[in-house]
């Protein structure tokens, strides 16, 4: 057992010393170039108690952000909350560095992104997903933050349809992470498809997992446990539904295993084009609701950096592709022309406002 | 850990059986809690240094600067080290700053901030500390003031947003309700020790789970929730409820942190001065004989736990009639975990609880510094005081690391070394 330990040891240390023989790089004094050429404009960002790396909302804002300090050459700071408590002093901690621009990812940071933007009005800030309510929760426009809403369920909407159209067995299902509003919005929009659907095909197509008038329904209680999301998705297969729209972040990779153990089952991604940022299930990946928070992000960023920022609300939107469903990929096929006409149509009618997808927690 | 084998000492089994099932556990567990509750100051501090020598390296480890210069080590082993002890440097340089005196601020107020904010953070650690200690002195791992925490958030939050008092008299109410709060919820762990034998910590670990759903559940709930809004939020507190602000508006620091100062002096009298705290300590040091000498331990039992419970609650008041003002699902974020740290670091006294409070409030707070001016990650603060505790509780390992002598005298060592392994054996 000793001496494994000791090869162990010498063969790590030789691989150390290997990785450690490269050469110095040339010594230059371009400490002022390269990327801060663009300006001295300082983007910062603050997470929820998610992280940055959660596969969903704070992880699509990060990436914006990054994006935005490469392409535009700026400063940018992204500090993680561990837990709601966080979210004052990670603000205050980012005021202090001289950010001018401080964004929130999440609704959960609206109170101390308002306090704090009501406390130093010469520093923008930015709020996904949430717009600002005073005392009696009524809402109020504040000149230095902006709130950058999504009206997901119109994409939600239009992919419930096509789970609608392309089920089999005449049931399909969505379930939840934990219930807020920016997932409730995905389930809302979802339902009201399938009911779009039975309406205009005289069809019966059930959902599973979502109660819109009651606003009551499945979840798994985090945005963490893929097991959780496995087991879920498992009891929906097992109850008929061939169509599953989980809206947990990365608890809904789980249920794409159950999907592809159980065979002819398909799943409907959120947040990011789930065919692309998921290979492992790219055969079964029926469609995915996108929610361009990255690109809303890199915007916001790009005009503040300019000088023209503006605290009119950004709302994303099937209209302006702040949101929208992605391409059928390998369901090209299998989805019929009556459905992808049907899903223009619906598209035209929402973009051109003849057809209002309504949910309660819409901002 | 078999629960099959007989305990090493047996003596008869007074009237109340059922409380004494599984003594070879729980002996053994008292031993270790004695063990770290008895080692000495140098210890504590000793444990403080590696924990952060040890991060340090994390710290360089992580940083992206020092990995590139460590793949031309052997070209220009210079850049390497200077890469690493600006990390390091930097990283506990803002730490400080963070923590304590932020020297490049604009004005005073912002450069003493910080010692306000550790102060602030502190002020949970400090008083669910402080309960956690009375049940470790009692002989009860108590891991479930993350519960209390919350039920005592809970309590003091709805009186604090639902009801209308004139001031004093609705600050008063809502932190009696926290306490009460807290208290219950650790009541329910005592009564169960007291009239079944459950073992304590296995309950408190089960009711923290289900004090976290019954937040996230009571948020979902008209009662809890804000006009129409979904969001998981509370309404915010009255004013006439706040802990009013002990340095003006611009510093978060409230009148909860003298509440927790009141709180480690009143500990302290209750722990030294008291006859029920000399029965707490008395059925800590050893139950059998407390039995025999008279002390009704079931009774202990639940006391211990009511105490404990209540001091939790009034933590979970300090949140959010303090701090965050309105009550959120993660109102207690770990300070119910941080406080186990806390209490054990403080050897579970008041003056040490209170002092391993304000370090860890330091630690907290100087952390969000560190993460945004030199990107090291948060949860290097973790580390640091996950290391503190796994140092506090290896005693013999930290004197070997610093050459300090055993406290039995040279030659001890190995004894010291050897007496768990007699005890595996007796048992």
């Amino acid at each position: 057992m000793k001496k494994i330990i000791r090869a162990a040891a010498l063969s790590g240390a030789v691989a150390l010393a290997l990785a450690a023989c490269g050469s110095a790089p040339e010594e230059s004094d371009d400490t002022a170039g390269g990327g801060e050429a663009g300006s001295d404009f300082k983007a910062c960002m603050v997470s929820d108690s998610g992280g940055f790396e959660d596969k969903s909302f704070n992880q699509s804002g990060a990436e914006g952000l990054d994006r935005a300090a490469e392409e535009l050459g700026i400063e940018e700071v992204k500090v993680e909350s561990t837990a709601e408590t966080d979210f004052t002093p990670n603000i205050d901690s980012l005021v202090q560095q001289d950010c001018n621009l401080i964004i929130g990812v999440g609704f959960l940071l609206e109170d101390p992104i308002q306090a704090a933007a009501e406390a130093n009005p010469d520093v923008e800030f930015a709020l996904i997903d949430s717009a600002f309510t005073d005392e009696n929760f009524e809402p109020v426009t504040l000149d230095n933050a902006k709130p950058l809403l999504f009206n997901t369920q119109e994409a939600a909407y239009l992919a419930g349809y096509v789970a609608a159209g392309t089920s089999t067995t005449g049931t399909v299902a969505t379930f939840g992470g934990i219930q807020l509003p920016s997932v409730s919005i995905f389930m809302d929009g979802f339902v009201d498809g399938v009911a779009k659907y039975n309406e205009d095909n005289g069809a019966d197509v059930q959902v599973l997992g979502w109660d819109k008038e009651a606003q009551t329904g499945s979840f798994t209680g985090d945005f963490e446990n893929q097991t959780n999301g496995q087991n879920l998705a498992t009891g929906f297969i097992d109850q008929g539904a061939d169509v599953i729209m989980p809206v947990a972040g990365p608890v809904g990779l789980g249920a794409a295993a159950a999907a592809q153990e159980a065979g002819d089952v398909s799943i409907v991604g959120v947040d990011a084009d789930w065919f692309e940022t998921s290979p492992d299930y790219s055969s079964i990946i029926l469609t995915s609701v996108m929610k361009e928070i990255g690109q809303a992000v890199y915007d916001t960023v790009k005009e503040a950096s300019a000088g023209s920022f503006s605290s009119e609300p950004y709302v994303g939107t099937l209209e302006n592709e702040g949101i929208g469903i992605a391409p059928f990929h390998d369901f090209d096929s299998v989805v019929t022309d009556e459905v992808k006409t049907a899903v223009e149509d619906l598209k035209a009618q929402i973009v051109s406002g003849d057809l209002v997808v309504e949910s309660i927690s819409q901002n | 850990m078999s629960q099959a084998t007989p305990a090493p000492e047996q003596p008869p089994a007074g009237s109340t059986a059922p409380a004494r099932r599984d003594d070879g556990l729980e002996s053994r567990a008292q031993g270790a809690l004695r063990e770290m509750l008895t080692s000495s100051w140098l210890v504590t501090v000793a444990a403080l240094v590696l924990a952060l020598v040890i991060s340090g390296v994390l710290i360089a480890a992580a940083d992206s600067a020092v990995q590139d210069a460590a793949g031309y080590f052997f070209a220009r082993p210079a850049d390497f080290f200077s890469a690493a002890w600006n990390a390091v440097w930097g990283a506990y340089v803002a730490l400080f700053q963070g923590a304590v005196f932020d020297p490049g601020a604009a004005t005073f107020a912002r450069a003493i901030r910080p010692l306000t904010e550790t102060m602030t953070w502190s002020v949970p650690l400090i008083l669910a500390g402080l309960g956690l200690g009375i049940g470790f002195r009692a002989g009860m791992f108590n891991i479930g003031a993350q519960g209390q925490i919350i039920l005592g958030a809970i309590f003091a939050g709805y009186i604090g947003f639902a009801w209308d008092l004139p001031p004093v008299l609705h600050l008063l109410l809502a932190v009696i309700g926290g306490v009460i709060g807290g208290g219950l919820w650790a009541g329910i762990a005592g009564y169960l020790k007291a009239r079944t034998g459950a073992n304590e910590v296995i309950v408190t670990i089960m009711l923290n789970n289900i004090a976290i759903y019954l937040v996230g559940y009571l948020l979902t709930t008209s009662a809890f929730k804000r006009g129409d809004s979904n969001n998981p939020v509370s309404p915010p507190v009255a004013g006439n409820a706040l802990y009013p602000q002990l340095l003006g508006s611009q510093f978060r620091l409230h009148l909860g942190f003298v509440v927790a100062i009141l709180a480690a002096v009143f500990v302290w009298w209750l722990m030294n001065r008291s006859t029920l705290g000399f029965a707490f300590r008395a059925v800590g040091s050893n139950p059998n004989a407390a039995r025999t000498a008279g002390i009704n331990v079931n009774r202990m039992y639940l006391l211990v736990m009511l105490v404990a419970g209540g001091l939790a609650g009034m933590a979970g008041t300090a949140q959010v009639l303090g701090t965050e003002k309105v009550l959120t699902a993660g109102i207690a974020a770990s300070f119910g975990f941080d406080a186990i740290t806390v209490a054990l670091l403080g050897r579970s006294k008041p003056l040490g609880t209170f002092f391993a409070g304000l370090l860890f409030g330091a630690l907290r707070a100087g952390g969000f510094a560190m993460q945004s001016r030199t990107g090291t990650p948060i949860d290097i603060v973790l580390v640091v005081q996950s290391l503190v505790v796994l140092f506090i509780a290896a005693p013999p390992l930290v004197r070997a690391v610093f050459r300090l002598p055993s406290p039995r005298g040279p030659g001890a060592q190995p004894a010291e070394l050897a007496a768990p392994v007699v005890k595996e054996a007796a048992a």
